[in-house]
C-alpha cells in the first residue's frame, strides 16, 4: 500500500458518513418498515397526578383496524418488570435510595402529564389514534407537586409511597468539618443562589422503535434510536424480563442525535418489543415532537446555594454547596448518578480548593423524568463554580482572569477533595491563549465605543473542566454503578487486507465512522476507505457500553488500539514465517512488514491474505485468520478543560442580547480529526447558549407542560451566533494509549457561565437567572438606567 | 393551564327573560359553539357533548354541567368539566350576574378554566385566544338570540 493514501491522526478529513446523511440515504429507525407491521399510539395522562379508577378498552378494541389494546395490567400479567435506575446512591445515613416503581405502562397511578396509560396498536397510526380516542379512562385526580421548591415540604402530596417527603436520597460528598474550619478563617465569603434551568434535549430525530417477534426462533428484534443498544438489551433481559439476551437482538441503526436522551431505556421501546409477540405483528412507534417534549428525559433542573470562603487575596479556602435536584416523577436509567457522582466530583473546577462539602437532595416531582443531558452534572457544577468565582472576583475588586489565575491547579496529578484525581492539564495556557484571541486588553475601548451607540457591552470567562472517558469500572462500581464502563472492539482484517472494526460505542452524530477509521488507517497504513466501522447491532458486536460522557474516543478508541496491537503482533508472527526471519526482526511501518536492515518485506494486505490461506506458517503454532478483539477498561477519567470567552452587547431598550464574539480554547489532549472536534465544540456552544438565553421547560401549578412545542420553547438558531473562534492547547492525557480526553460535551459545559458572566459584566448585577430572556434583561437594564439617573 | 376571562353584554330584554334563557338547555345548546348535545339530567345538572377545535387539535368533549348558587333572576354559577380523550381535558366555571338597566339587562361574567394534556401543550397564546373567542361567541350568540326574542 502507498503510505501517501493513509489518513494520519490529526488530519481534518471529511466525514465518511455525511454522504449518506446529506443525500437522504441514511437509514433511521423511522425509515425502516417490517413486513406486516402495525402502528402503536400511546394514550398519555392529561393529569400530572391521578389514580386510574378504570380503563374501558372494549369500545377501542372494536374500532376499525385495531390489532390490540394493551394496558399496564397486561404487562404485569405477563410478569414484566418495571424500568430501572442503574446507579445506587446511598443517603448520608447509609440508607439506600428510595425509588418508586416505574412500570412501562401505568398500573393504577399516573405521575406526570404524558405518563403512559395504554397503547393502541392498529393498521395505521391514524386508526390507532382514533381508537385511542375511544378509550374510556376514569381518573381520580390527585393533588400534584410539580414545583421542586415545595416537593419536600410537610403536607405535600406524596408521589411514591417508597419515598417519604418525595425525597429519593439525601447525599453528601466531602469534608464538612474542614469546610466549616475554612469559613471560620475566611476574610471574605461569597454566596450565590442558582437555578439550573430544566431543558428539553431536542435531538433532530425523535425517538422511534420497531419491535418484532419471530415465532420460529422464539426471538425478539428491537430497532430503536439508542445510544447504547447493548445496555438496552441487558436491561430488557435482566431487569424487565422480556427475553434472555440470546433471544433479543437490539439494533440502533443511524441515529440522528441524542445528547443523552437516547441513553435511557424508555417505556415505548419496551412496550413495542413486548407487544410484537402479544399481537403477533411487528409494532412500530415514532415519537411526535410534542410527545418528545412530554416524555424524553429532561436535563438539569437544580436549585443550588453555594458559599465560597476566600482569603483577602482572593485565594479560595473552602466551598460549600447545597443542591436540590429534580428527578421528575420516576428515576430514569442513570438519573441518580447525574446530580451526585457526575456533579459534585467536579466542584473543584480548575482550582486548588483545599476543602469542599456538598449536599444533594434528589426529589420526586410530578414532572417528566430528568436524566443525563449533554454534560450531565458537569455543566451544573461548572455553572456554579464559574459563577461564584466570577462573583467573588467582582466583590473583591480583582479582575476575573487574575482571580482564576491565582487559584489554578498547576501541578499534576492533583487530588481534589471530591474524589477526582486530575491527571494532566495546563489551565493558564488555555486562559492566556483565550485572552489573547479575545483581545481582552482591548475590551474597555470596545465597551466605551458600544456605550456611545447606546449598547451595554460585557465580557465573560468560563474556565470549565469535565470528567470524561467514563469510566474505570472498579471505580464506578465502588460508587454504586450497576455496570462496568469499559469498552470493546474487534478488528477483523479480511483476506484482501481491508478491515472491519466493530465497536461497542455508538455513533449518532459524532462521526465515529470517520474518526475510528482514521485511527485504523494511520495504524495499519491502509486507505481510510478500506476501513468500515460497524456499531449499533447486538448481533454483530458482542458487547459494549455505548456512547455518552465523551467516552467513545478515550475508551472506545483505546479498545481499538488494544485490538490493533494484537493484530499487529499476530501479523508480525506470520510475516516472520513467510520472510524466514526471526519475529523480533520484523518491523511494521507505513503499512509494510519488513525484516530490519533489509529490503525484504510484505505489504499489510499480503500478510492478511497469508493469514487466511495459511500455507506458509505452522497452524499448530499460529491459528489461521487475522481477527482480534479487546476490552479496554480505562485507568482514570479524562479531564478535558479549557477557557471560553463570551463578549456580548445588550440593547437596554429591547433587552436583546447579541453575542458579538466567542472564543473557545480547549485542551482535548490528542485530536484525531480537528474538523470533527471543532464541529462538536460549535454544537456544544450553541446548546449552552440556548440554556443561558432561551431554553427552559416550564410546568404550571397543576403540572401541565406549558413549553410543549417550538412555539413556547425557544431553540438557538444560526443567526444567534457570531463565527466562533476555536483554538486548542494540548496536554496529552496519560491515562489512555492515544492521549485523548474527549470533546463532545465541552461547549455545552463551558458556554452557560461565559454568557451569564458576560451579562453580569454588561448589566452590573450578579442577579441574573437562566434563561436570560429579553424580558428579564430588559427589566434589569431599565432598573439600571433608573438607578443611574437617580444617582 | 389556567385561563381567566371576563366580559359584559347589554341585552335589550327584561332580566326575567334572560334568566329563563340561561336556564333553558335548548337555548344554551343553540348558543354554545360546537355544542352537539345538551340535556338536563337532574335539576341543576346537564350532560353535554361539545366539539372544540383549538389550533391543530379537534376533540369531542363529553362532560357534565352544573348550575349552582342560583339566585333568580340575579345570577348563578355555571361550571363543568369535559373529557376530550387524547386531546386532554377542560374544566371551568363562570359566575354570571344579571343587573337591570334602562334598556334591559346587563350580563356580566367572570370565568376561569383549567385545561390539561395535549390542549395545554398547544401553548397559552393559542389556547387563551381560542377560549376568549369561544366565550365571546357564546355571549354574542346569546345576545343575538335574546334580541331576536325581544324583537
Amino acid at each position: 500500500m502507498n503510505a501517501s493514501t493513509v489518513t494520519p491522526i490529526g488530519a481534518p478529513v471529511r466525514r465518511k458518513e455525511d454522504k449518506r446523511f446529506i443525500t437522504g440515504k441514511g437509514r433511521y429507525t423511522d425509515d425502516l418498515s417490517r413486513p406486516g407491521q402495525a402502528h402503536a399510539y400511546f394514550l398519555r395522562s392529561p393529569y400530572a397526578h391521578a389514580r386510574i379508577r378504570t380503563i374501558d378498552t372494549a369500545a377501542a378494541a372494536e374500532m376499525p383496524g385495531v390489532v390490540g389494546v394493551l394496558t399496564g395490567r397486561d404487562l404485569a400479567q405477563d410478569g414484566l418488570g418495571g424500568l430501572i435506575c442503574g446507579w445506587m446512591i446511598n443517603s448520608k445515613d447509609g440508607s439506600p435510595m428510595r425509588a418508586g416503581a416505574h412500570p412501562a405502562l401505568a398500573v393504577d397511578t399516573v405521575r406526570y402529564v404524558g405518563d403512559h396509560v395504554a397503547v393502541v396498536i392498529a393498521e395505521t397510526l391514524n386508526l390507532a389514534k382514533d381508537a385511542a380516542a375511544a378509550l374510556a379512562v376514569e381518573y381520580e385526580v390527585l393533588p400534584a407537586v410539580p414545583d421542586l421548591a415545595v416537593a419536600q415540604a410537610q403536607g405535600a402530596a406524596q408521589i411514591h409511597e417508597a419515598a417519604p417527603n418525595n425525597t429519593v436520597f439525601e447525599w453528601e460528598l466531602g469534608d464538612r468539618a474542614a469546610v466549616e474550619a475554612a469559613f471560620a478563617q475566611a476574610a471574605h465569603v461569597t454566596e450565590i443562589d442558582i437555578v439550573n434551568n430544566r431543558l428539553a434535549p431536542n435531538p433532530m430525530e425523535p425517538r422511534a422503535a420497531i419491535g418484532e417477534y419471530d415465532a420460529g426462533d422464539e426471538a425478539y428484534t428491537l430497532w430503536t434510536t439508542s445510544q447504547n443498544p447493548h445496555v438496552a438489551r441487558l436491561v430488557l433481559s435482566a431487569f424487565v424480563g422480556l427475553a434472555p439476551e440470546n433471544k433479543l437482538r437490539v439494533i440502533a441503526p443511524d441515529v440522528g442525535g441524542g445528547f443523552g436522551s437516547k441513553i435511557f431505556i424508555y417505556a415505548e421501546e419496551t412496550v413495542c418489543a413486548w407487544a410484537a409477540k402479544k399481537v403477533g405483528r411487528p409494532v412500530k412507534w415514532t415519537c411526535e415532537r410534542g410527545e418528545a417534549f412530554l416524555c424524553d428525559a429532561h436535563g438539569r433542573d437544580h436549585v443550588t446555594k453555594g458559599r465560597l470562603a476566600l482569603d483577602a487575596q482572593g485565594k479560595i479556602l473552602g466551598f460549600q454547596v447545597k443542591t436540590i435536584a429534580n428527578m421528575g416523577a420516576y428515576l430514569s436509567t442513570f438519573a441518580s448518578c447525574v446530580p451526585t457522582y457526575l456533579y459534585a466530583t467536579l466542584l473543584s473546577g480548575q482550582y486548588a480548593i483545599p476543602a469542599i462539602y456538598c449536599e444533594v437532595d434528589a426529589v420526586y416531582t410530578n414532572t417528566a423524568p430528568v436524566d443525563a443531558y449533554r454534560g450531565a452534572g458537569r455543566p451544573e457544577a461548572t455553572f456554579l463554580v464559574e459563577r461564584i468565582v466570577d462573583k467573588a472576583a467582582r466583590e473583591l475588586g480583582i479582575d476575573p482572569a487574575e482571580m482564576r489565575r491565582r487559584n489554578f491547579i498547576t501541578a499534576f496529578p492533583h487530588q481534589t477533595p471530591v474524589i477526582m484525581c486530575y491527571d494532566a492539564g495546563d489551565y493558564a495556557a488555555s486562559l492566556d491563549k483565550a485572552l489573547e484571541m479575545a483581545d481582552y486588553a482591548g475590551f474597555p475601548a470596545r465597551r466605551a465605543e458600544a456605550e456611545r451607540r447606546g449598547k451595554l457591552r460585557g465580557i465573560g470567562l468560563s474556565n470549565y473542566i469535565e470528567a470524561c472517558g467514563i469510566a474505570p469500572s472498579a471505580a464506578v462500581g465502588s460508587l454504586g454503578a450497576g455496570v462496568g464502563l469499559w469498552e470493546s472492539a474487534e478488528v477483523r482484517v479480511n483476506p484482501t487486507g481491508n478491515v472491519e472494526v466493530l465497536t461497542g460505542s455508538h455513533s449518532h452524530g459524532q462521526g465515529h465512522e470517520t474518526t475510528f477509521a482514521q485511527l485504523v488507517s494511520a495504524r495499519l497504513g491502509i486507505p481510510i476507505d478500506q476501513v468500515t466501522v460497524i456499531h449499533g447491532d447486538t448481533d454483530k458486536v458482542q458487547f459494549g457500553m455505548g456512547t455518552y460522557g465523551s467516552r467513545s474516543g478515550a475508551v472506545g478508541m483505546s479498545a481499538i488500539v488494544k485490538a490493533l496491537d494484537k493484530v499487529e503482533a499476530k501479523a508480525k508472527k506470520i510475516a516472520a514465517h513467510i520472510l524466514e526471519a526471526s519475529e523480533g526482526d520484523i518491523e511494521f511501518k507505513d503499512g509494510r512488514f519488513s525484516v530490519a536492515g533489509t529490503d525484504r518485506g510484505l505489504a499489510f494486505a499480503e500478510v492478511a491474505l497469508n493469514a487466511y490461506v495459511a500455507h506458509k506458517f505452522p497452524t499448530s503454532e499460529i491459528e489461521p485468520g487475522l481477527k482480534e478483539g479487546a476490552f479496554y477498561d480505562p485507568t482514570n477519567f479524562t479531564f478535558p478543560a479549557g477557557c471560553h470567552v463570551c463578549e456580548l452587547e445588550v440593547d437596554p431598550e429591547t433587552g436583546t442580547t447579541e453575542i458579538v464574539n466567542w472564543i473557545a480554547v480547549d485542551d482535548f489532549g490528542t485530536v484525531i480529526n480537528p474538523m470533527i472536534v471543532e464541529g462538536q465544540v460549535h454544537g456544544g456552544i450553541a446548546q449552552g447558549v440556548g440554556q443561558a438565553l432561551m431554553e427552559r421547560v416550564a410546568y404550571d401549578g397543576e403540572g401541565q407542560l406549558v413549553t410543549g412545542s417550538y412555539m413556547d420553547y425557544q431553540m438557538p438558531r444560526a443567526e444567534d451566533f457570531p463565527a466562533f473562534k476555536v483554538g486548542m492547547t494540548e496536554t496529552r492525557c496519560p491515562s489512555n494509549p492515544l492521549g485523548m480526553k474527549g470533546c463532545g460535551e465541552a461547549g455545552a459545559i463551558a458556554a452557560p457561565p461565559a454568557v451569564i458572566n458576560a451579562l453580569a459584566d454588561a448589566l452590573g448585577t450578579q442577579d441574573i437567572s437562566m434563561p436570560a430572556t429579553p424580558a428579564k434583561v430588559w427589566a434589569i437594564a431599565q432598573a439600571r438606567v433608573t438607578r443611574q439617573a437617580a444617582e | 393551564m389556567a385561563l381567566e376571562m371576563t366580559g359584559s353584554y347589554e341585552l335589550p330584554v327584561a332580566r326575567e327573560k334572560v334568566w329563563e334563557a340561561l336556564n333553558d338547555p335548548e337555548m344554551l345548546k343553540r348558543c354554545i359553539p360546537g355544542c352537539e348535545e345538551l340535556e338536563r339530567v337532574a335539576d341543576n345538572e346537564l350532560r353535554a357533548l361539545v366539539v372544540a377545535k383549538v389550533g391543530p387539535v379537534k376533540a369531542k368533549f363529553k362532560g357534565k354541567v352544573f348550575l349552582a348558587d342560583l339566585d333568580p333572576p340575579a345570577g348563578y354559577r355555571i361550571s363543568g368539566e369535559g373529557d376530550g380523550g387524547i386531546a386532554g381535558f377542560a374544566k371551568g366555571g363562570a359566575r354570571v350576574d344579571l343587573a337591570e338597566t334602562s334598556v334591559g339587562t346587563l350580563l356580566t361574567y367572570t370565568a376561569e378554566a383549567q385545561i390539561g394534556g395535549k390542549l395545554a401543550q398547544l401553548g397559552q397564546r393559542l389556547v387563551a385566544g381560542t377560549a376568549k373567542k369561544t366565550a365571546d361567541e357564546f355571549f354574542q350568540n346569546f345576545a343575538a338570540a335574546m334580541t331576536e326574542t325581544a324583537g
